[in-house]
């Protein structure tokens, strides 16, 4: 899923300091999961910016509204007929869902209730960790399973470097060495003998760095 | 052995003598002045000199210029190349520059994080990692082409080293990386610095039980301490440094104003007892910020003079 | 054990104080409350387990929030007291009460009364 991140506070005020009518636009998806912008944490939110507004002896008035998600059309539809009331929105969507409220409601500034982090998996309650970059050429074939463009902070592809410090990476030692992992789970499966082939270098093309990308799937267009 | 390069460093190891190499860490700014001096003090005590690549993600005066810099000193220059800062079209572009001036030696590194160093807000590129660079290095020179399939025009002719970590986790994964290295095209290793005489011993028996020090040449890593707090540094502070006990103790042990004294004792040591080591092919004396000692070092170790090489 | 404590202190009952969630002690401060503070029992002997160190670990987030929109959050706060334990029930009320006077009413409450007001 994706994993995201609250704002500070002051800096959503900020975005809205001018602003009498704002909506709350929380998602019912992934970032209900980290619970940083889901039904509950729109509720926190408006509460929060409501104090906030009255305490300086302002007033804002605040909607809340959690939309199943804010990636397809069908859902971000459903606000159509009352945008129009608000001057600004904050969407706790992640980056995504943000960007295409903005795209679909011109008109009214949208802005970010959360910092958009990375696709992960929770590890345990309160916990997330990043597992994929979307490099766009999944080898995780060659690698048993472990990632070394997400989890080697380095990206190497014939790892360890000579960081690697009782299983954990140079940088940190919460953080797991990914080729201690590799050639561990290497091990369980019998295949240690995978490490001596030399990973080819990696076509980055269809990654970031080729530039934004798109999918089209002709058989399912209309 | 015959040799594949201009490289003096490959016509010293090729012609069987024990090498010797050092380092020089460029300045934090602009002061070319800095190199000369160091290089000064060293260069009749080695038979070339790396100069590192922004070490610890420190930004410093770039290897390849301070290298051009003792080549026109007339001195043998060691570029090393970290995959951290540059993609692909500029690390084959600086390998190209360097051969324009007739650098013949590259050590292939993948970089320490940029995490460590005074630009931790900076993006990283690895591109390539170490062992793709060495296969990289070796494509241009023998195959005379450049990663996309162009033909260079006048390849580079560049004696291929990478740098060998026998302290670094998990141990058991430590030779059959060399392997790895050696079956990308690396010729040349320098170790990091070693000071668990034991392990480094064990793995070196390891790597001859694959007949790979007949592959590759192997030069020992060796950094004398200044102080007990340097080696006490090294020890907790440096990931994949083995520092034993008894060796900060050693240190410890004598006073403040003897422990540089010690420092040299050690080191020089270590290197009587590594020359004893079937398969080790010569020295790379790092004295960080303490080139000074280099000459001692290399006299006390009975490798001076330097072979005179044609 | 019929103690008294002082009459500005409003008891909402609850199974656990794992019940209380952010927005509780959020929306007690929005409708103009002076100060809010959370019983649990005592950590260990939670009936439900860790009710209260889930308890704990929110009233800590919302004091933050408090701090970081200018209500302050040492105008909430949490205590472990056994169910028996009628005497430390009565001193932590006079505290509470002693602090939040100290503090003076919440920053809303002239907003509040405008808005009723109007």
């Amino acid at each position: 899923m994706i994993v995201a991140e609250k704002k500070p506070i002051d800096e959503i005020i900020g975005f809205v300091r001018d602003c009498k009518k704002i909506l709350v636009v929380g998602c019912n998806e992934c970032v209900t999961v980290c619970y940083a912008g889901g039904k509950k944490e729109v509720e926190i939110l408006a509460s929060a910016l409501e104090m906030a507004f009255m305490k300086e002896g302002k007033e804002l008035e605040v909607k809340e509204v959690t939309l199943e998600r804010q990636c397809d059309h069908e859902y971000l539809e459903e606000i159509r007929n009352i945008i129009d009331e608000y001057d600004a929105v904050i969407s706790l969507a992640c980056g995504v869902g943000v960007q295409f409220m903005a795209e679909k409601y011109f008109r009214t500034p949208i802005y970010p209730g959360v910092d958009t982090l990375f696709m992960g998996v929770t590890e345990e309650r309160g916990v997330w960790a990043e597992r994929c970059q979307g490099c766009g050429q999944c080898m995780l074939g060659k690698t048993a399973g472990i990632c070394p463009v997400s989890r080697c902070a380095k990206r190497l592809f014939n790892g360890p470097c000579g960081g690697s410090t009782k299983g954990k990476c140079e940088i940190s030692k919460e953080l797991d060495c990914a080729w201690q992992l590799i050639i561990d789970r290497l091990k369980e499966l019998g295949r240690l003998d995978d490490y001596d082939e030399l990973i080819a270098i990696k076509d980055w093309s269809t990654e970031r760095a080729g530039g934004p990308r798109r999918l089209v799937r002709e058989d399912l267009q209309p | 052995m015959s040799t594949k390069t201009p490289s003096r460093l490959e016509k010293i190891l090729a012609a069987g003598h024990l090498a010797v190499t050092s380092e020089c860490g460029p300045p934090r700014g602009s002061s070319g002045e800095i190199i000369t001096k160091k290089a000064e003090m060293i260069k009749h005590y080695v038979d070339a000199i790396n100069i590192t690549d922004n070490q610890t993600s420190v930004t410093r005066l770039c290897s390849l210029a301070a290298c051009i810099r003792l080549k026109l000193m007339g001195l043998e220059p060691i570029l090393q190349m970290v995959t951290r800062d540059r993609n692909r079209i500029a690390l084959q572009s600086d390998i190209l520059g360097a051969a324009s001036f007739d650098i013949h030696n590259i050590l292939c590194l993948s970089g320490d994080h940029q995490q460590f160093g005074n630009n931790p807000q900076g993006q990283n590129v690895f591109d390539l990692d170490s062992m793709q660079l060495i296969q990289t290095v070796r494509h241009m020179r023998d195959e005379g082409k450049f990663l996309g399939g162009d033909d260079i025009d006048q390849p580079p002719k560049m004696f291929v080293g990478a740098a060998a970590n026998p302290f670094a986790d998990p141990f058991e994964i430590r030779v059959p990386r060399l392997a790895k290295k050696i079956a990308a095209g690396v010729e040349f290793i320098q170790t990091q610095c070693i000071y668990n005489l034991e392990k480094f011993e064990l793995w070196m028996k390891q790597v001859r039980d694959r007949g790979l020090h007949e592959k590759v040449y192997i030069l020992a890593g060796v950094t004398p301490f200044k102080s007990a707090g340097m080696a006490k540094y090294m020890k907790n502070r440096v990931p994949g440094m083995d520092v034993p006990d008894e060796v900060v103790q050693r240190m410890s042990g004598v006073p403040k104003e003897k422990q540089p004294e010690e420092g040299i004792n050690i080191c020089v040591e270590s290197i009587q007892r590594l020359k004893e080591v079937e398969g080790l092919r010569g020295f790379h004396v790092m004295a960080i910020e303490w080139e000074e000692m280099v000459p001692e070092i290399v006299e006390r170790i009975g490798l001076y003079p330097r072979p005179e090489i044609e | 054990m019929r103690l008294t404590y002082p009459d500005s202190i409003r008891i909402i009952r609850l199974p656990c104080t794992g019940k209380v969630d952010v927005i509780h002690m959020m929306k007690a401060f929005q409708r103009g409350a002076d100060g809010a503070y959370v019983v649990g029992c005592l950590e260990g002997e939670c009936h439900f387990l860790t009710g209260n160190l889930r308890a704990k670990k929110r009233v800590v987030y919302t004091k933050k929030l408090l701090d970081e929109i200018g209500i302050g959050g040492e105008r909430l706060e949490m205590y472990n007291i056994a169910a028996s334990d009628g005497p430390r029930f009565a001193e932590v009320a006079k505290e509470m009460h002693e602090r939040i006077k100290a503090l003076g009413p919440n920053p809303i409450k002239g907003a509040l009364q405008n808005k009723k007001a109007a």
